[in-house]
């Protein structure tokens, strides 16, 4: 989903306008015709995000364990799973883990992927096809690129520790899954090296949108390399990057694949975020009530950014 | 001409430089995967000595998951399109009062995290017997694809003349027959593109295989991955063969559809 998704948002169709008025007569026929392709989509989306939103917020006020799969009985307990999870002295180290992974992930990310982005700019021999490549790493399956990466990482005969060894990089092998200092940190050099296609490939889209008059003009005014940058790319960009944080942002905070296949939240923790948690409650400890209580906290953190990447979409409309 | 030619190597030469880097754990999982016997403890660079007992062994034991994974891959990609593309044409033509509403509801949607539909749709599940089905799992991998295809669909159909459509309206076509002869045929690269990111996201679909079946009569591939990756792993051949097989679709699609691949990245990237 692009900017470009969004520009329609809240304003007709402007193809429907010319909808002639022949078409007009037998209008609630017509109606109904038309609501018969919307009806499937309408319809899961009821079934397949309305439930499933509604039926969480009842979930995390009842005690929802595997019992009640054979009672039939979930007690209503009120706040209490709120107030376990949140007295729960994992809570604060998933919140904190939440803000590193999401904050870390977002800034390393951005930064390569619009490096990348900026020198791919620059059309050389070859350009079309590295650039097309670099989407690989998005395409895999992420439970794959998971694999791979403990395998890198594996303490004593990962490929990384074995080269930084040899290169007199490191004294010792670097416990880079093992330890509780360093796990997050690992996790969040995997989640960066996922997601710089994702940021390569919309900036780059970006970049093409800004037409080379403005550069040309700009260079007249002295303003090239860093400055052009900085007075020309910038500014033009800003939707652009506005949309690829935010989404960032909201994909960042969902991230399981990746964690569950590189450390499974350990170790002792120091990777488990919400996200992983909320997993761990409902589907390794069944219970439900808590997991539901901890991924409605999540949900509440997505449509905050949700509510500023809507808003940031309507401003770049208005523009 | 030659002399920017040759200005622009650096440039190439950086590039090719930057993409190894990138693309060095596809190359290790590779080279691991084919180095496999009493001396894979520590793998060589280059896989002097390739041999294939590793991918043997992936696809003795994985070859059924990854036809759990195809089925439900492709039943996605039916599923998704049947649903979205009647959808994306009513959002993208017709003037009904709610579609500002769907919009924002699909916008709403790409924001739930996988673990939210999971929670709430298991206990659906375990009361409708759709745990461990590939059914089950098909309509809950729609949570990706669906909201993605109506968006990249819609974004296409927004552009389709609209004299075309009226033309087939004025020779009597209903709605229904002039969206299956003029709109589904004019919008042919628009829905491979659709079909083949559905493909991709229930083909590496973790989070409903993870939560949505419990038995091993149902497992798609990436739960066979995890379920090494959870055991303590005594070679990592076979772990390696099978990430390079669960990899071939998008090896394929990048490969031989890119121009597919490439507009659904830039028109709707989301994952």
């Amino acid at each position: 989903m692009t900017a470009a998704d969004v520009t329609t948002l809240g304003e007709p169709s402007l193809a429907s306008r010319n909808e002639s008025p022949r078409h007009r007569r037998g209008l609630s026929l017509d109606r109904v015709a038309q609501w018969t392709f919307l009806a499937p989509a309408v319809t899961y989306i009821g079934l397949f995000f309305g439930y499933p939103i509604v039926k969480n917020v009842v979930m995390s006020f009842q005690d929802y364990t595997t019992r009640t799969f054979f009672t039939g009985e979930a007690p209503w307990v009120g706040f209490a799973n709120y107030v376990t999870v949140i007295r729960s002295s994992l809570f604060s180290t998933t919140l904190i883990n939440t803000g590193l992974f999401t904050v870390g992930s977002i800034i390393g990310q951005f930064v390569i992927g619009m490096a990348l982005a900026l020198f791919f700019k620059r059309r050389f021999p070859l350009s079309g096809v590295l650039r097309a490549l670099l989407l690989l790493p998005w395409l895999l399956p992420l439970i794959a690129s998971s694999a791979v990466w403990k395998w890198i990482l594996d303490q004593d005969s990962g490929i990384l520790n074995q080269t930084l060894l040899f290169l007199h990089l490191t004294p010792t092998a670097i416990p880079w899954l093992s330890s509780p200092n360093v796990a997050l940190v690992s996790v969040v050099l995997v989640n960066i090296w996922l997601g710089i296609p994702f940021n390569a490939t919309l900036l780059y889209g970006g970049l093409q949108g800004i037409p080379d008059e403005l550069y040309e003009a700009a260079s007249l005014d002295g303003a090239t390399g860093w400055k052009a940058f900085r007075y020309v790319t910038w500014p033009n960009l800003r939707p652009v990057v506005s949309v690829v944080l935010v989404l960032g942002v909201v994909y960042t905070l969902k991230v399981l694949d990746i964690i569950l296949g590189l450390t499974g939240g350990g170790p002792a923790n120091a990777t488990q975020t919400l996200a992983t948690n909320s997993y761990q409650q409902s589907f390794v400890l069944f219970s439900f009530g808590t997991g539901a209580a901890i991924s409605n906290i999540l949900i509440i953190i997505s449509l905050v950014f949700t509510v500023v990447y809507l808003r940031l979409n309507r401003r770049a409309i208005d523009e | 001409m030659k002399r920017t030619r040759a200005r622009q190597l650096p440039y190439t030469v950086l590039g090719i430089g930057f993409l190894a880097i990138m693309l060095f754990p596809v190359y290790w999982m590779v080279n691991t995967s084919l180095q496999s016997g009493p001396a894979a403890v520590n793998a060589t660079f280059f896989p002097l000595h390739p041999n294939f007992s590793a991918y043997q062994q992936a696809i003795s034991e994985q070859l059924g998951n990854m036809g759990t994974s195809l089925a439900v891959a492709g039943g996605t990609v039916i599923f998704s399109l049947v649903v979205a593309t009647p959808a994306a044409y009513a959002l993208a033509k017709f003037r009904l009062r709610w579609v500002s509403l769907v919009m924002l509801a699909l916008l709403i949607s790409q924001m739930i995290p996988g673990i939210v539909i999971a929670n709430a749709l298991y206990t659906a599940y375990n009361d409708l017997g759709l745990l461990n089905s590939i059914p089950g799992l098909v309509l809950a991998d729609g949570t990706t694809s669906i909201p993605f295809a109506i968006l990249i669909l819609r974004a296409f159909m927004e552009s389709i003349p609209p004299s075309l459509i009226e033309a087939a309206r004025v020779d009597g076509a209903g709605h229904w027959r002039a969206f299956w002869s003029i709109v589904i045929p004019v919008s042919r690269n628009s829905i491979i593109t659709a079909g083949l990111f559905s493909f991709l996201f229930a083909w590496s679909d973790f989070v409903f295989a993870v939560t949505l079946t419990t038995a091993s009569t149902v497992r798609p591939v990436t739960l066979g991955i995890y379920s090494y990756l959870t055991a303590n792993i005594q070679s990592w051949a076979p772990v390696m063969a099978t990430a390079a097989l669960a990899s071939v679709p998008a090896v394929i699609f990048l490969v031989f559809a890119q121009r597919y691949i490439a507009a659904g990245a830039l028109g709707g990237a989301i994952k």
